[in-house]
């Protein structure tokens, strides 16, 4: 949304006040405080009230620490994260550079690998559980290529690390596109003289992506980063669809929590906990993203 | 140079296979009998084709009416999505005001925190105000995720169009808002529709607000976790409720293909 002021048009002349553009933003500030900021507050407010007696009170937060699901659901949801994010990140550059080199057909190449956008955590986590499922299409193409006389059980317990993995091949197959598609938008912001210049310094193609296209597409890179991360909290339908509960993550806890043992109370525990850690997050990437800013401009 | 013209099309060979393989074949598992998807040896191509499998998952309880309401909420939400912010994108657009940073801040940030975070307490607040378990309580929280998007789409789509022919429209003595409506909504009309169709891919989509907030009243994604969750559904209504979800976001996505930089990019232009 950035629009050099000097193209907008003036609209009042100076000194008066025009209120046509505060009237034209209430509407969504309004919507926003009631069903966004409200929520985020109600839901601190709740994760720290006693359910029966109303009264403020840490028990909330002690029945989801003590709850057995607890410490597994935060180490998964970051392990998947942490495996996850990397791969989404550099599928996508690699996805959004050969996009941009425009070979023939690129346009179709983008539409094609654009698609997973569309399509919801629930139905990519159904759609990998067709190939992962015991009787599923990996097991029908071990078996074409003569690798399993029996089919294998990808989808137990007995493999949690299977399991991750199953997932995490969804998650980077579904939302690989997103981080593609912001990588490219910042692509196409990068002036060509910029490519230029470095070739006529006689620099070759990797040394301009590494010491040219990468440092500019930074700020790109850091969105890309940050709601990837953000979004791995969210993480909920893919892991239901393909492991159900045996894989606990933090965004299912919140789900059980109200819909299986219905208690508003400790879902909100995990929904705070989900906000304040999607806050830090956000805080520490920028935090040690403008760090090194400093440090390579000194 | 063909060297790397040959590393360009084979990458491009291997990615578009990792992307469009498992759509193959969940097509595939949706028209296949019933019978092979649970056979072993597994065959991968059908000998077959039928129709079956996607009528059972068609005809189960309460399938067609979670469609219905899917559909009706993905209409109130583009409606209220429309309605909420279309005045602020256009703002954000053509005034330039004390506060327009902190307004653009404060919608980005909606990006931020999705679903999770807020349909829990808001369930809490719907039973208070009597929206719990009802779509327009569903396509509210689909609104809000929407605000961003929505927003920064109908701002790019003015952008685009010069405020000059709305001030040529007003010298010819057109009222302003005259103007807005004869010269620049014809204009914007396109890109309006592809922020309309994103939102309904979105609220179609979504998952955990819709299960959270409604009892009875499920939406088609709602419906099918609680089927797989509390009801253990058969694997073969699973592959048919996978495929019919994903049906409408092939066609969804060739129709906004020219916005698809749009919705996600840092900035506009």
């Amino acid at each position: 949304m950035v629009v050099a002021d000097a193209e907008l048009p003036q609209v009042a002349p100076r000194g008066r006040v025009d209120w046509t553009p505060y009237l034209l933003v209430l509407p969504t500030l309004a919507f926003l405080g009631v069903f966004f900021v409200y929520p985020m507050a109600q839901a601190i407010w709740l994760s720290l009230t006693d359910q029966q007696s109303g009264a403020l009170s840490l028990t909330n937060f002690r029945r989801m620490g003590g709850d057995l699901y607890f410490i597994p659901a935060i180490r998964y949801s970051i392990l998947i994260m942490a495996i996850a994010v990397p791969l989404q990140v550099a599928l996508g550059l690699v996805i959004a550079l050969l996009v941009n080199s425009r070979f023939r057909g690129h346009s179709a190449f983008l539409y094609l690998t654009a698609i997973p956008i569309g399509i919801s955590d629930l139905a990519a986590g159904l759609i990998w559980l067709s190939i992962f499922t015991e009787r599923g299409y990996l097991n029908a193409f071990l078996d074409a290529a003569g690798l399993a006389a029996q089919p294998i059980t990808f989808l137990t317990y007995e493999h949690t690390s299977w399991l991750i993995g199953a997932i995490v091949v969804t998650e980077v197959w579904r939302a690989t596109a997103i981080v593609m598609l912001i990588l490219l938008s910042g692509l196409q912001l990068i002036a060509k003289d910029y490519h230029d210049t470095a070739s006529i310094f006689g620099a070759g193609r990797w040394q301009t992506l590494r010491h040219v296209t990468l440092p500019l597409l930074r700020p790109s890179l850091q969105t890309a980063l940050i709601i990837r991360t953000i979004l791995a909290f969210q993480l909920f339908a893919t892991v239901v669809a393909l492991a159900g509960r045996q894989i606990p993550v933090l965004a299912g806890e919140a789900y059980f929590w109200y819909s299986l043992y219905r208690s508003p109370n400790v879902a909100s525990a995990y929904a705070a906990l989900i906000l304040v850690l999607s806050a830090a997050i956000t805080f520490g990437y920028l935090r040690l993203l403008r760090q090194r800013e400093l440090e390579m401009t000194a | 140079m063909t060297l790397r013209r040959l590393g360009i099309y084979s990458a491009v060979v291997v990615i578009s296979a990792w992307v469009a393989l498992p759509l193959v074949l969940i097509t595939l598992a949706a028209f296949s009998p019933r019978e092979i998807l649970y056979a072993w040896p597994r065959r991968i191509w059908p000998e077959r084709f039928t129709l079956d499998t996607m009528l059972f998952f068609v005809r189960s309880a309460g399938v067609l009416q979670s469609v219905v309401n899917s559909l009706i909420v993905a209409v109130l939400t583009i409606v209220l999505a429309f309605l909420i912010s279309a005045p602020t994108g256009y703002a954000l657009a053509r005034y330039r005001f004390r506060g327009r940073d902190a307004v653009q801040l404060a919608i980005l940030a909606t990006k931020m925190f999705p679903a999770t975070v807020l349909s829990i307490p808001l369930a809490v607040a719907f039973i208070r105000w009597g929206l719990y378990d009802r779509l327009i309580g569903v396509a509210i929280v689909h609104a809000t995720l929407s605000i961003p998007f929505v927003t920064v789409i109908v701002s790019s789509v003015f952008v685009g169009i010069s405020y000059e022919l709305e001030e040529a429209a007003m010298t010819l003595g057109s009222s302003r808002l005259q103007a807005f409506l004869r010269v620049t909504i014809p204009m914007a009309l396109p890109g309006l529709a592809a922020a309309a169709i994103f939102t309904f891919v979105l609220s179609w989509n979504e998952v955990f607000a819709a299960t959270i907030l409604t009892l009875n009243n499920r939406t088609l994604p709602a419906l099918i976790i609680n089927s797989v969750v509390a009801a253990g559904a058969p694997l073969h209504y699973r592959f048919a409720g996978g495929f019919f979800m994903v049906l409408p976001a092939l066609i969804i996505i060739l129709l906004i293909r020219r916005y698809l930089l749009t919705l996600w990019g840092v900035t506009v232009r």
